[in-house]
């Protein structure tokens, strides 16, 4: 175009250093409250039924599932998904009416054994009352459980706390309890949204049991569904696998059933973190020691033959293999990766960008436990919701390296192969990958991402050890 | 609050139809040409065109219906999830060479994109576009605060990040339900910005609760760019053709050059010149009348370049009249007729081999509107017999009148009536109903994410994700060769139609009736 711009405002603008305000953002790295629809299809036969406007549900299905490496409808998710898929009508009129027909519809249409209604802007704005709506089924004996999750209240991080609180809150009775020793609830992943949510809960599971634990893993295959969550208030004690999602129900289910809470701030990758982890929650809960040895002897064993089967490939290639590390992904894996690539494979940590915008309180805390895990980790980390942003600091840390391995999501894609990294997929959007069975959790899961740094050096060609290619 | 004066009831009742908008173009401020008092609004389909979402019984009666536009909208207690308006604003916008987007919204409106920045790199390479460049997308990311106080400050600092960002050409500037009942004055703030930038900054009123034909977000990007961005032609180009399309395949270059003519593709992948001048080509096609049949018409009326009218290329006898159509327009008429000759000889051989490989195979199309008709049009072309069809919406009539342009109509009146017919926007507990009773061998499907149905039902299904490959004589035999190539793998599908567990009652699966639940409970 020819137009030309007022004179000096162009200028004016590019000079600007004023703070934008509050919350702008590019090259998204995470959905909205309503998001959270993929906590609830997460849960064994759970329903969403979502009170929002017509694109909200499938916008947050594929940014938050597909987007997740092709997850994709599973049970009830994608078109599946009941929704009011509010008008022009509703803005005006109200639609709790409506609502309330779609739910009785779901009943009778959706096999499920939990309905989450999810409000969206429309339903927030306008002023709808989802709870209400919900008591109303709730009370004739329906397991409906109603969500404020309008899309401006938050990012699904903050959407996932909101459905397990609401759950608590609407789904168990004040009753007495029957606790039960031996039993946990673990809240540690966002479904989805942490993209190795399976695999990760699953190993989870498998390993707490190892312990003579009982494990209530809330979501995914390993879960029982409902019968779970009915059961939250019964077990001994709940442990919360995060920096901080989850630490809100953990609190909630204190205040309301007095069960004590263990939070375990960096997620477990590789022998080193996850037999120090098996530690403290053996402690906790009371597992004897003998189990616990047991247990740790057993892991700890074939992990380190299979570690030190590595170790010619190591040596021989090492000049091949990255020495520098740029994480860009959310403060779960963020700092349970800083840990492991630093403490066990000797990583020059140059970059841990954390992407999920968590409040002012929790990123002190964030920094505290990165302070833990060494000084390298406390520099390298800053917390960038903007995506732009954070491309702008790599782009400037990595420079010319080309020994850099970036632990990031597809919009990581270009940098990587402008600067000769290599690219592992730790955060979303994941919209050129395929992911099934994949985790970093635990023993298996650091060994998991050995495999992948080091084949990965070999998408770049063919490399040998007779020449080193600069 | 912000209230709409004149809602759309769930029941409309039926009016007399109201006269099509006539979209008037402005120009930057700063050129010659005469103010001109377009307004921000536009009409949604279901007003300008009558569109509705449901409907079951065969073609022919569907179109007769139409006719009169006697056609409502019934009610659906009982719905899943649709689209909107902004995810079809965000496929045309994202794309455009050297603009960037703001997305006035909360964050999870602007999900899609890093996967259409991972397709526009798709597409320059197919088109053989060297450069590419990344979606650049800012969203104001409106919060609670925002939707109490307005967010017009915020929406003005994120055109500014954009524009310090990417020093685009133009802006693009997406409205969602957020924002539109919280009554921000988008309007406002883009033409100070337009003013202060020196850019087209373009709004596109794509709030997803205004239309529930999530096709009008085509339309909300077209009124933008024809009264932002479009301007008087300057010169005429003869051998130009407007191609309005997504970001398929270069198609229609081989197509159009057999007539010594180019196509010229938009918007995706064009720059904002290219935009601008579109009102100097030779005439306006399309891959499809749900997509563009409202620019074509802006086009015509306010800078007289005319509408090919005649159905988009899809099919042999539609690949004709559309070529004989274009020609018109450009001159051509004097080689059409051998062009369409040497094309129907040059595909037979390979036409023959498919149809016997495809002769007598049961098909459903799911897709659309037009683009289901097309659809069935290459599968009767094919050798298939179409047992049914689904359009997600279906306009009643189209943009203009022209019955040229009536796919359905031209195609009752070219292949007969068609049992079967079924308008749904998505709505898989009622697809796999009427899928599992007609049993279909082949599904062909538009819409991403439908497909899946087909899948856990164990029919070979295509996806139609690149419509520009499918166009032309060429067409024919790619969507043909695809079809093959699924019936050969169906192995797969079986493998995951015998473990799939639906999430509906079998009290709704078995219930007798497939449409709808009020009619059904």
């Amino acid at each position: 175009m020819e137009a030309q711009p007022v004179p000096g405002a162009v200028s004016a603008i590019k000079n600007a250093t004023g703070k934008m305000p509050l919350g702008i953002l590019s090259e998204p790295r995470f959905s909205c409250a309503l998001g959270a629809q993929q906590t609830v299809l997460a849960i064994p036969k759970g329903i969403p039924i979502i009170h929002a406007g017509p694109g909200c549900s499938s916008k947050a299905f594929s940014f938050v599932a597909g987007g997740a490496g092709f997850q994709g409808d599973g049970y009830a998710g994608g078109s599946n998904v009941p929704s009011s898929n509010m008008t022009e009508h509703d803005v005006v009129f109200g639609g709790e009416g409506k609502l309330h027909s779609l739910v009785e519809a779901a009943l009778e249409v959706m096999k499920g054994d939990l309905f989450v209604i999810l409000a969206g802007c429309t339903s927030g704005i306008i002023g709808d009352d989802v709870r209400k709506v919900a008591r109303s089924f709730a009370e004739a004996g329906h397991p409906v459980v109603g969500i404020e999750s309008s899309g401006f209240r938050g990012n699904n991080y903050f959407g996932h706390e909101l459905v397990l609180e609401g759950i608590i809150d609407q789904l168990l009775p004040d009753t007495v309890l029957q606790l039960k020793p031996f039993v946990v609830n673990v809240f540690a992943s966002v479904p989805y949204q942490d993209a190795f949510w399976r695999s990760d809960l699953e190993g989870l599971k498998r390993l707490l049991e190892q312990l003579g634990l009982t494990v209530n893993i809330l979501f995914g295959a390993g879960s029982c569904g409902i019968a779970e969550w009915r059961g939250l208030p019964d077990a001994q004690a709940n442990i919360v696998v995060s920096p901080w999602v989850g630490l809100s129900a953990a609190r909630k289910l204190r205040e309301r059933f007095g069960t004590p809470f263990l939070h375990c701030p960096v997620f477990p990758v590789g022998a080193r973190a996850t037999s120090e982890f098996l530690r403290t929650v053996a402690d906790f809960v009371g597992v004897d020691t003998s189990v616990l040895d047991a247990v740790i002897a057993h892991e700890e064993k074939r992990y380190y033959d299979y570690f030190i089967s590595l170790a010619n490939f190591i040596v021989d290639m090492h000049n091949n293999i990255p020495h520098e590390a740029h994480i860009v992904a959310d403060s779960h894996y963020g700092l349970g990766l800083a840990d492991f690539l630093v403490n066990d494979l000797g990583f020059d940590l140059k970059s841990l960008l954390l992407v999920d915008d968590p409040s002012l309180a929790v990123r002190k805390s964030v920094e505290q436990v990165a302070s833990g895990l060494g000084q390298g980790v406390a520099d390298a980390l800053e917390f960038l919701a903007d995506g732009y942003a954070a491309q702008e600091c790599l782009k400037a840390r990595i420079g010319e390296a080309g020994s850099a391995a970036i632990f990031g999501s597809t919009w990581e894609t270009d940098l990587a192969k402008g600067t000769n990294s290599l690219l592992i997929h730790v955060s979303l959007p994941i919209n050129d990958d395929v992911i099934v069975t994949r985790g970093y959790f635990g023993y298996d899961g650091g060994l998991r991402l050995m495999e992948d740094i080091y084949a990965g050096i070999f998408r770049k060609g063919r490399i040998s050890y007779m020449t080193l290619l600069q | 609050m912000h209230t709409p004066t004149a809602p759309v009831t769930e029941n409309a009742t039926l009016a007399e139809p109201a006269p099509v908008a006539v979209p008037v173009a402005a120009v930057p401020a700063n050129t010659k040409a005469p103010a001109l008092t377009a307004t921000a609004d536009f009409e949604v389909r279901e007003r300008r065109l009558k569109s509705i979402l449901t409907y079951q019984g065969t073609a022919h009666d569907l179109n007769e219906r139409s006719k009169c536009l006697s056609l409502k909208t019934a009610r659906r207690p009982f719905q899943q999830c649709s689209d909107c308006s902004q995810m079809c604003a965000e496929t045309l916008t994202y794309c455009i060479k050297g603009a960037a987007v703001v997305v006035h919204s909360p964050i999870g409106c602007c999900s899609e994109a890093s996967p259409s920045n991972v397709s526009i790199n798709v597409v320059a390479r197919s088109r053989g576009i060297g450069e590419h460049q990344t979606v650049r997308a800012v969203c104001t990311n409106i919060q609670e605060r925002d939707t109490i106080y307005g967010a017009s400050g915020k929406l003005r600092g994120a055109i500014t990040l954009a524009f310090k960002r990417y020093a685009p050409t133009a802006i693009f500037v997406q409205s969602s339900c957020a924002a539109g009942i919280i009554g921000d004055d988008i309007e406002s703030v883009t033409d100070e910005m337009a003013a202060t930038l020196g850019i087209p900054v373009v709004p596109i009123f794509c709030e997803g609760f205004k239309s529930r034909m999530w096709s009008s977000g085509f339309d909300a990007v077209f009124h933008g760019v024809l009264r932002k961005v479009v301007r008087p032609p300057r010169t005429t180009q003869e051998d130009l053709v407007n191609i309005f399309n997504f970001l398929g395949s270069d198609s229609f270059t081989p197509l159009l050059a057999k007539l010594g003519l180019r196509a010229n593709y938009l918007l995706p992948l064009a720059d904002i010149e290219t935009i601008a001048s579109m009102s100097e080509a030779a005439c306006t096609a399309h891959i499809c009348e749900t997509l563009a049949t409202y620019v074509a018409q802006g086009l015509e009326r306010s800078y007289g370049v005319p509408e090919v009218k005649a159905p988009s290329p899809f099919g042999i006898a539609w690949t004709d009249l559309w070529l004989r159509a274009v020609a018109r327009h450009t001159g051509k008429s004097d080689i059409v007729e051998s062009v369409i000759d040497a094309e129907h000889e040059r595909i037979a051989p390979r036409l023959a081999v498919l149809r016997h490989e495809l002769a007598g195979k049961k098909v459903y199309i799911f897709a659309g509107d037009s683009y289901a008709h097309s659809l069935t049009n290459m599968a009767i072309d094919l050798g298939l017999k179409p047992v049914g069809i689904a359009t997600l919406h279906h306009d009643q009539k189209v943009d203009g009148d022209f019955e040229e342009l009536n796919t359905l109509g031209t195609l009752v009146a070219d292949r007969g009536d068609i049992d079967n017919f079924t308008v749904c926007n998505k709505q898989p507990y009622q697809m796999i109903k009427i899928l599992r009773r007609l049993d279909p061998d082949l599904l062909i499907v538009r819409h991403q994410g439908l497909t899946i149905m087909g899948a856990k039902l164990g029919i070979p299904t295509i996806l139609e994700g690149d419509v520009n490959v499918s166009a032309g004589y060429e067409g024919v035999l790619k969507i043909g060769e695809r079809l093959v190539q699924v019936l050969r793998t169906r192995k797969l599908l079986r493998t995951i139609a015998d473990r799939v567990e639906w999430p509906y009652t079998d009290r709704w699966l078995e219930k007798q009736g497939d449409i709808f639940v009020k009619e059904a409970f």
